[in-house]
């Protein structure tokens, strides 16, 4: 089971608490990852990457084993210990204001 | 009897204010959707528990809610279990897919050029006068969208940004569809306003549109005495028994239409300032129009840190101020362009809020005025139901 943990606004919008558990099969990708939380979560459609062109959202950050994995392609594997289960995707609203 | 219930939206969540026909004691109910800004909501005129609200975020983009019980519980359209898979087996979740229709193509930018049309929220929704599930959405970058489905799913109406859209520019608030007016007597006419495009004007249920300019002045910002769009319009407004009267708070200037937006002649009369956002009109007189007067567009707060609003009986031109029960002193509030209502009862109930987030009521026509909340976030907009 892939582990997705949200920001609080979207934990409010989906109406979950805690994380989420997602059966992805392999390749375990970051698109692949985020079709599964889409597919079970329909109102976070657009949320974390936009409706057509799937594209990040601008404050939007992914994060995994404590690296920073926003920046990476879409199709790039995560990290072993988040393919099993030991480690969460941390989904995360980047500190932006001012 | 009534129950009057006050639909806030603001900075950081929405909030419901409902009172009896009396308005005097006012129970409070919120923050809901706490922490997203809430743009906009408005109930249906036909099934008043049915409301959609307009949630958005810097960070996760534009949400749409709808309430079907009057704003106990809430659900965004389209994702309860049965509707959540559409025939093919796929989730849909399209309720907050707002997609310009075609190539989006481009429009006049703050430096002059062309700039690509982008999708950042919904600052209106405007559900049909007649059938709950239809509902209209004013968008920024401007555009006006379209569900049939009540709210489920979304298609743009693209006649409206092919009336001159290349020449529209945002203004400092952006580049948005922020009034929606559907003609309750000739069917298919509607309205739209702009900042800073101007009004326009469609007779075939929006699949073609016309500016609706004639006669505004905006002479420091669009030197052409006779641009047909470019103008900032803040508000229109009109009454349901005289829809081809129209009311306008321009950025500056306050207007009016006598031919449903043909040609427009200014009504600024007395007013101490003709800067102000919001406009309406009473509900049982037509000729009475209200209008919150700013200091300017540099300063965002009432003349004298005084807060009044204006009334006038005769459709403009004679203006008298509204001060009892409303800061005299030390208020450098702002009341934005959607944060101004009025109710069906008699008296005329009028309600307005504040960026400091207040709002008050009158049970009077504007007479004498309650503060019925105050600390809330900044106040965007206002709408009020009467439920029987």
């Amino acid at each position: 089971m892939i582990r997705v943990l949200l920001p609080y606004h979207l934990r409010t919008l989906a109406q979950v608490d805690g994380e989420i558990q997602l059966d992805v099969p392999e390749p375990v990708t970051l698109a692949a990852v985020l079709n599964a939380l889409e597919s079970r979560h329909p109102e976070l459609r657009g949320t974390i990457r936009s409706h057509e062109q799937r594209q990040r959202r601008a404050f939007i950050r992914f994060f995994a084993c404590k690296e920073d994995l926003s920046n990476e392609p879409p199709d790039v594997q995560l990290p072993p210990p988040v393919v099993a289960g030991r480690e969460p995707l941390l989904i995360v609203g980047a500190i932006a204001g001012g | 009897m009534s129950t009057i219930r006050v639909l806030a939206g603001t900075r950081k969540g929405a909030f419901i204010l409902t009172a009896d026909a009396a308005r005097r004691k006012w129970k409070v109910d919120g923050p809901f959707f706490a922490g997203w800004e809430i743009y906009h909501l408005k109930g249906s005129p036909t099934a008043p528990n049915r409301i959609y609200a307009s949630q958005s975020s810097g960070w996760f983009g534009q949400i749409i809610q709808r309430s079907d019980d009057g704003g106990k519980t809430w659900h965004p359209p389209g994702s309860s279990p049965a509707e959540l898979k559409s025939p093919e087996g796929f989730p849909r979740g399209e309720s907050n897919k707002f997609v310009y229709a075609g190539r989006p193509g481009t429009h006049k930018w703050y430096d002059g050029t062309q700039h690509p049309w982008e999708f950042k929220r919904i600052w209106h929704l405007e559900p049909a006068l007649d059938n709950p599930d239809v509902v209209y959405a004013g968008a920024e970058d401007a555009a006006l969208f379209k569900s049939i489905d009540g709210g489920a799913t979304w298609q743009e109406l693209p006649a409206l940004r092919q009336a001159k859209g290349h020449l529209w520019q945002p203004g400092a608030g952006g580049m948005a569809v922020h009034t929606i007016l559907l003609d309750p007597v000739n069917v298919g006419r509607m309205f739209v306003a702009i900042s800073a495009a101007g009004v326009f004007r469609s007779d075939d249920d929006g699949s073609t549109w016309r500016p609706a300019n004639r006669g505004l002045k905006s002479p420091h910002t669009l030197p052409d005495p006779d641009a047909e769009v470019g103008h900032c319009v803040h508000r229109i407004a009109m009454h349901r028994s005289r829809p081809e009267v129209l009311f306008m708070q321009k950025h500056w200037d306050v207007m009016r239409s006598d031919d449903a937006g043909d040609n427009w002649r200014e009504i600024s009369g007395n007013l101490p300032t003709d800067f102000g956002f919001p406009i309406d009109v009473h509900a049982h007189e037509p000729r009475t129009v209200y209008v919150v007067p700013i200091k300017s567009d540099s300063e965002h707060f009432p003349p004298d840190g005084a807060l009044r609003v204006y009334r006038s009986r005769t459709g403009g031109d004679n203006w008298e101020a509204l001060t009892n029960g409303l800061p005299q002193q030390n208020c450098y509030v702002n009341v934005l362009r959607e944060a101004m209502c009025v109710d069906t009862l008699d008296p005329c109930g009028i309600y307005f809020g504040t960026t400091g987030g207040q709002v008050y009521a009158s049970a009077d026509g504007g007479d004498s005025w309650n503060c019925i909340v105050h600390d809330l976030p900044a106040v965007l907009s206002v709408e009020v139901q009467s439920v029987s």
